[in-house]
């Protein structure tokens, strides 16, 4: 484990040294996608450049080798949540993590089952269960929540308690606020009605590091190119159990044991649900990542997210008619506000002439807009690679663009 | 080209900054009469603009010209929309098929400063005048 040294790791991510419109690049949009430190592109090219093969089924060297690699990620992840290695899925990202556990579930839920959701997700957490309800004639209820987009905890429990719902479903941290959910009581009161647990750890999954069977839930989505990784892959934890009993999302290749031209049988999980050829490149990559995360000082690490997050949303909070929808002291790291009435597209429009690069609109949560009574917001996020000097030149931007507005 | 149109890009080519040039579309933009709330119907919002635009594009037999009303929540787009208003409004179908708004577009160093989203959303307004243009065209 080596102590985290900031102005260290800057350099260890290439596309932060550049300059976008004159200026320095500020990247605060961390939470759609993270930048990528030297090692992850690295490996992703010798991969290409001398390894390439398919996985699984050769007998010759290069096959052989890429199996033996591609299979160490699988076991690097698992390390990394802590969990067995036949219980990490493959998939192209959350998205379609969740699909596939929405798609598993549909001989499992009926009529007289409740999907519990909360008004604070993802489209992807929202979406998916409500194909899943249609198909299912099952109900798709909200958990409840503050009018600033807390939970009461204690409500929700109560919630979960009466309305005895076949899966809860729910976040791990907002995309678009950063608010992380307190899942330990939500999950105890799912796990005493018997529901299964769905976390969404796209957000979660780099800045909380989950000890996955300490938070005992079924199934934890996340997704590669939001930790480090490469883009196009994600994955799925699921116990083994919940796991193995979803019905596959997809058939071909791979996931078979003996295939007549009638009928087949499926491979045991994890290979049940990975059809195809899979994106070795990616999880190679994402291999090299996970390994860059973890042997840096996770405390340290964590202090210092927080320490350079709150240095920006207390310059935020001092200019006059800002206003922050994001809870500041549970939060991963992202600020969501609003300066007046101002559209978010004029300013994120104008931050980026000063090189600033954040997020406008709905962030892909149109019901927590709804409830928080926004057509959009401008949202800034931060990861362990940002630094103080980036917050200044963000204020400094922010008030420049403000004063071209007024 | 209309009057319109070369007196308004032109304040807009001589910007001596991105910044004045941001400055000059937005005031642009406030010449716009707003839409009236009634007439911003999801019909009416064109399709690819990540900001909210409702545009009407009619044609005027009696004048054989375009006439294009729109309005959008976002001061950018809203002066950039001015902008489109002042190139194509009473001109004929063969006129504004004659036209491409995205050239003019460049020509005042506007392109650079409009990602491809934000880009698409121009090309979509355009579309739309240019479809009824096609349609009316002798």
């Amino acid at each position: 484990m080596s102590s985290f040294d900031p102005k260290k790791i800057r350099n260890d991510f290439p596309t932060l040294n550049q300059t976008i419109n004159g200026n320095p690049l500020v990247y605060l949009d961390s939470a759609a996608t993270t930048q990528k430190p030297q090692c992850v592109i690295d490996v992703t090219t010798q991969f290409y450049t001398s390894q390439n093969a398919n996985v699984h089924r050769g007998r010759h060297t290069l096959s052989e080798q890429a199996t033996a690699a591609y299979e160490q990620v699988r076991q690097r992840v698992a390390d990394y949540f802590q969990v067995s290695g036949n219980e990490i899925v493959w998939t192209k990202g959350a998205t379609e993590a969740i699909n596939l556990v929405a798609h598993g579930l549909r001989n499992t839920l009926t009529t007289d089952d409740t999907i519990l959701i909360s008004p604070i997700e993802h489209h992807a957490n929202i979406v998916p269960w409500q194909e899943l309800a249609a198909y299912t004639g099952a109900t798709l209820k909200a958990l409840p929540l503050n009018d600033n987009a807390t939970f009461d905890i204690k409500q929700c429990c109560d919630v979960i308690k009466h309305t005895k719902p076949a899966l809860l479903a729910i976040t791990h941290a907002s995309n678009a606020l950063g608010n992380i959910t307190d899942l330990t009581p939500l999950i105890t009161a799912a796990k005493a009605v018997d529901a299964l647990t769905l976390v969404d750890g796209a957000q979660g999954a780099l800045h909380l590091r989950p000890n996955l069977i300490k938070l005992n839930c079924d199934f934890y989505v996340f997704s590669a190119h939001k930790m480090l990784g490469p883009t196009g892959l994600g994955g799925l934890y699921g116990r083994y159990s919940a796991l193995n009993a979803l019905l596959p999302y997809q058939t071909g290749g791979e996931m078979i044991e003996k295939v007549t031209l009638t009928q087949s049988t499926y491979r045991d999980a994890p290979a049940k649900f990975e059809a195809g050829t899979p994106n070795i490149a990616g999880v190679l990559g994402f291999g090299a990542a996970l390994e860059y995360l973890m042997v840096l000082n996770q405390q340290e690490l964590k202090e210092y997210e927080q320490q350079v997050f709150i240095y920006a949303a207390n310059a935020l909070m001092e200019i006059d008619g800002i206003c922050i929808y994001s809870d500041l002291k549970s939060n991963i790291g992202t600020l969501c506000f609003n300066y007046k009435n101002e559209h978010p597209y004029d300013l994120a429009t104008l931050l980026d002439g000063y090189g600033i690069a954040v997020r406008s609109g709905h962030h892909c949560t149109q019901p927590l807009m709804t409830h928080l009574q926004l057509n959009g917001s401008l949202r800034a996020s931060f990861a362990f690679y940002n630094t103080t000097k980036d917050v200044d030149h963000f204020i400094t931007a922010l008030k420049e663009c403000i004063a071209l507005l007024d | 080209m209309t009057l319109t149109y070369q007196l308004v890009s032109k304040k807009i080519e001589h910007s001596t900054s991105w910044q004045q040039k941001y400055r000059e579309i937005m005031l642009l933009g406030k010449t716009l009469p707003p839409l009236a709330d009634i007439l911003k119907t999801d019909d009416a919002l064109v399709q690819g603009c990540e900001s909210k635009v409702w545009m009407f594009v009619e044609f005027d037999l009696t004048e054989n010209a375009l006439v294009v009303i729109g309005d959008s929540d976002t001061r950018i787009v809203k002066g950039l929309l001015a902008l489109i208003l002042a190139l194509y409004n009473g001109l004929t179908p063969e006129e504004v098929l004659n036209i491409n708004a995205y050239e003019e577009f460049e020509k005042l160093g506007l392109i650079s400063h409009l990602s491809a989203s934000r880009g698409n959303g121009i090309n979509a307004m355009v579309e739309k005048i240019q479809t009824l243009a096609k349609q009316k065209a002798r």
